[in-house]
């Protein structure tokens, strides 16, 4: 009898190398792109829930009589919160979900790099938190009428993409910290949330600051990314910036270089140390 | 009702709430932890407040927007810490199926988990306040502070906060995705409806009813009144209302959320149980 040659096992081609690393990336970010087409209700939490935040800021501004522009201010940053937040829950700690899930020590037995792990949840998340940023700047546009006046398209590309590159090497990094973490990981996440909000100037110009604190806040890239947008798409944000986009452009240059060669090096650190001390497994609830 | 079990429960859920909250730190880390994000918060207003006004402290407008964010911790602590319970003790310790065939009050046990919230939340209301005395001129003066209205208002708010919370606990029972997120959902919404850091007449027209209908914005008034007493009664929103007509407004709403807090546990319960989601595990 002739064999069925559909049930047959038939290995698939090996991949290796590069190959592999770009394959590891696709197939992580595969879930957080998909995810949102699965599960929608996210619209409603993920751009629902900031747009009030934003609103009750906008509301502030008029209580007090701010000019217009602050009100755009807000909504911008209002959707740059989107990205902290992922980093803060969706990449930062995400090693340590994926521990308390118990896919940690596969992620590690499987022949992929780690480093392409995080990419795919880094590329995986820009991509669907870039979503949710597009349609909170839309509403809150739309509802608080806010005016634009793009001075540069290319600066402005590139501003977003550093900071974001900057933004998530630094996920990337501190998922790493996060790997050694247990119940603490949520706590410190929780943390990291405000006090950010505040030190990046989300809901204002980071010029308020005194120049040395502005200056300690541009270690988080959202900070000269947000001003530097702020300055390239309303008429007097650059009158309300803290560098010139130029100089802030060149910074986060360097903040990429840093954040993605600190990931590398620590998550390389960090993985033999969670291993040694046998917390790859561990689940201290 | 059996009272001792009802208060075995509470008491020790109180306990194991506070261990749950408080344990995974050194009490060092824990403190900075408990003071760090309710004062960032309270910043973020303050920088902006004073960006426009150039630093002017003096307007009434400066205690009303710090004094109602400051007392807002208790909406956001209370309100998902009794929410939350159900969350931490269903997906994360997995050890909701054995409360429930424990010989426990399971709303009481709730409510009790949300103690350690309110406690957490008292401490953080109390470091804004004395910083926005200290360092901001919030016009706090402990001797003109009316103790009894203050004390009774935050009585009547915190147990009208835990109505809600549990209201919110009970659809918590019932949701299979993204419950994480309903108590900050509903806090968020309050945030802009209930007049805690703007008066209600800077919404939209349309908009201003919600507020009104917010038991919270009556409560966050009678904390503002009882503090700065006149300040406060300067802003029009509220200022037709007498602090007896507040609180009997606030009592009377904690009363309706009180019953409609046991009937929608009465029913989430049933569904919960009859669907087989007390020890769902949803992985979001």
């Amino acid at each position: 009898m002739k064999a069925n040659n559909s049930l047959a096992f038939s290995p698939s081609e090996k991949v290796t190398g590069w190959r592999l690393f770009i394959k590891t990336i696709g197939a992580r970010a595969y879930p957080r792109v998909i995810g949102m087409q699965r599960e929608k209700s996210w619209m409603f939490f993920d751009v629902f829930l900031p747009l009030l935040a934003v609103s009750a800021y906008v509301f502030v501004y008029r209580a007090i009589g701010a000019p217009e522009e602050y009100v755009g201010f807000v909504v911008v940053g209002g959707a740059m919160t989107a990205f902290w937040l992922n980093i803060l829950w969706s990449m930062s700690s995400q090693l340590y979900w994926e521990k308390e899930q118990g896919n940690l020590a596969l992620y590690i037995m499987a022949p992929n790099s780690m480093m392409a792990v995080l990419l795919g949840m880094a590329l995986g998340g820009l991509v669907a938190t870039t979503l949710r940023a597009l349609a909170i700047i839309v509403l809150g546009s739309l509802i608080f009428q806010v005016q634009y006046s793009i001075t540069s398209f290319t600066q402005l590309i590139a501003v977003f993409f550093l900071a974001m590159t900057a933004l998530y090497g630094m996920g990337m990094m501190s998922a790493s910290l996060f790997l050694l973490f247990s119940r603490e990981a949520w706590h410190l996440a929780n943390l990291a949330q405000e006090p950010v909000y505040l030190f990046s100037g989300f809901y204002f110009p980071i010029k308020s600051f005194n120049f040395w604190l502005a200056a300690a806040a541009s270690f988080i890239p959202l900070t000269l990314g947000l001003d530097a947008m702020r300055q390239l798409i309303f008429p007097s944000g650059a009158l309300l910036g803290f560098l010139s986009v130029k100089f802030e452009i060149t910074v986060l240059i360097i903040l990429c270089v840093v954040f993605l060669a600190g990931a590398k090096f620590l998550l390389d650190y960090m993985e033999k140390l969670a291993i040694r001390e046998g917390r790859i497994t561990e689940n201290r609830r | 009702m059996n009272h001792s079990e009802s208060f075995r429960s509470f008491t020790m859920a109180t306990w194991l709430g506070w261990q749950v909250e408080s344990n995974w730190a050194d009490p060092f880390l824990f403190a900075i932890y408990v003071i760090i994000k309710p004062l960032a918060g309270a910043a973020i207003l303050v920088v902006m407040y004073s960006i426009i006004t150039h630093g002017n402290y003096n307007s009434p407008l400066f205690p009303y927007i710090y004094l109602g964010n400051a007392f807002y911790i208790y909406v956001g602590s209370v309100m998902t810490g009794v929410s939350w319970a159900v969350i931490e003790d269903r997906e994360h310790y997995k050890t909701l199926k054995y409360m429930y065939v424990a010989p426990i009050n399971i709303p009481f046990y709730l409510l009790g988990r949300g103690v350690s919230r309110v406690l957490i939340g008292t401490v953080a209301v109390i470091v804004t306040l004395l910083v926005g005395k200290l360092f901001l001129h919030v016009p706090l003066d402990i001797t003109k502070i009316n103790w009894g209205l203050f004390f009774i208002s935050l009585f009547i708010g915190v147990t009208l906060l835990a109505m809600m919370g549990l209201i919110l606990a009970s659809i918590t029972l019932m949701i299979v995705n993204h419950n994480f997120f309903i108590g900050d959902a509903v806090a968020s919404a309050l945030y802009l409806f209930s007049g805690a850091i703007f008066p209600l007449e800077v919404l939209p027209a349309w908009l201003r009813p919600i507020g009104f209908a917010m038991p919270i914005t009556y409560w966050l008034e009678l904390m503002r009144r009882s503090l700065i007493g006149n300040v406060a009664q300067a802003f029009p929103t509220l200022a037709r209302f007498s602090n007896l007509e507040l609180i009997s407004i606030l009592t009377g709403l904690t009363i309706i959320f009180g019953i409609a807090s046991i009937f929608t546990f009465r029913w989430c319960d049933h569904r919960a149980r009859e669907r087989g989601l007390i020890d769902r595990v949803t992985n979001y």
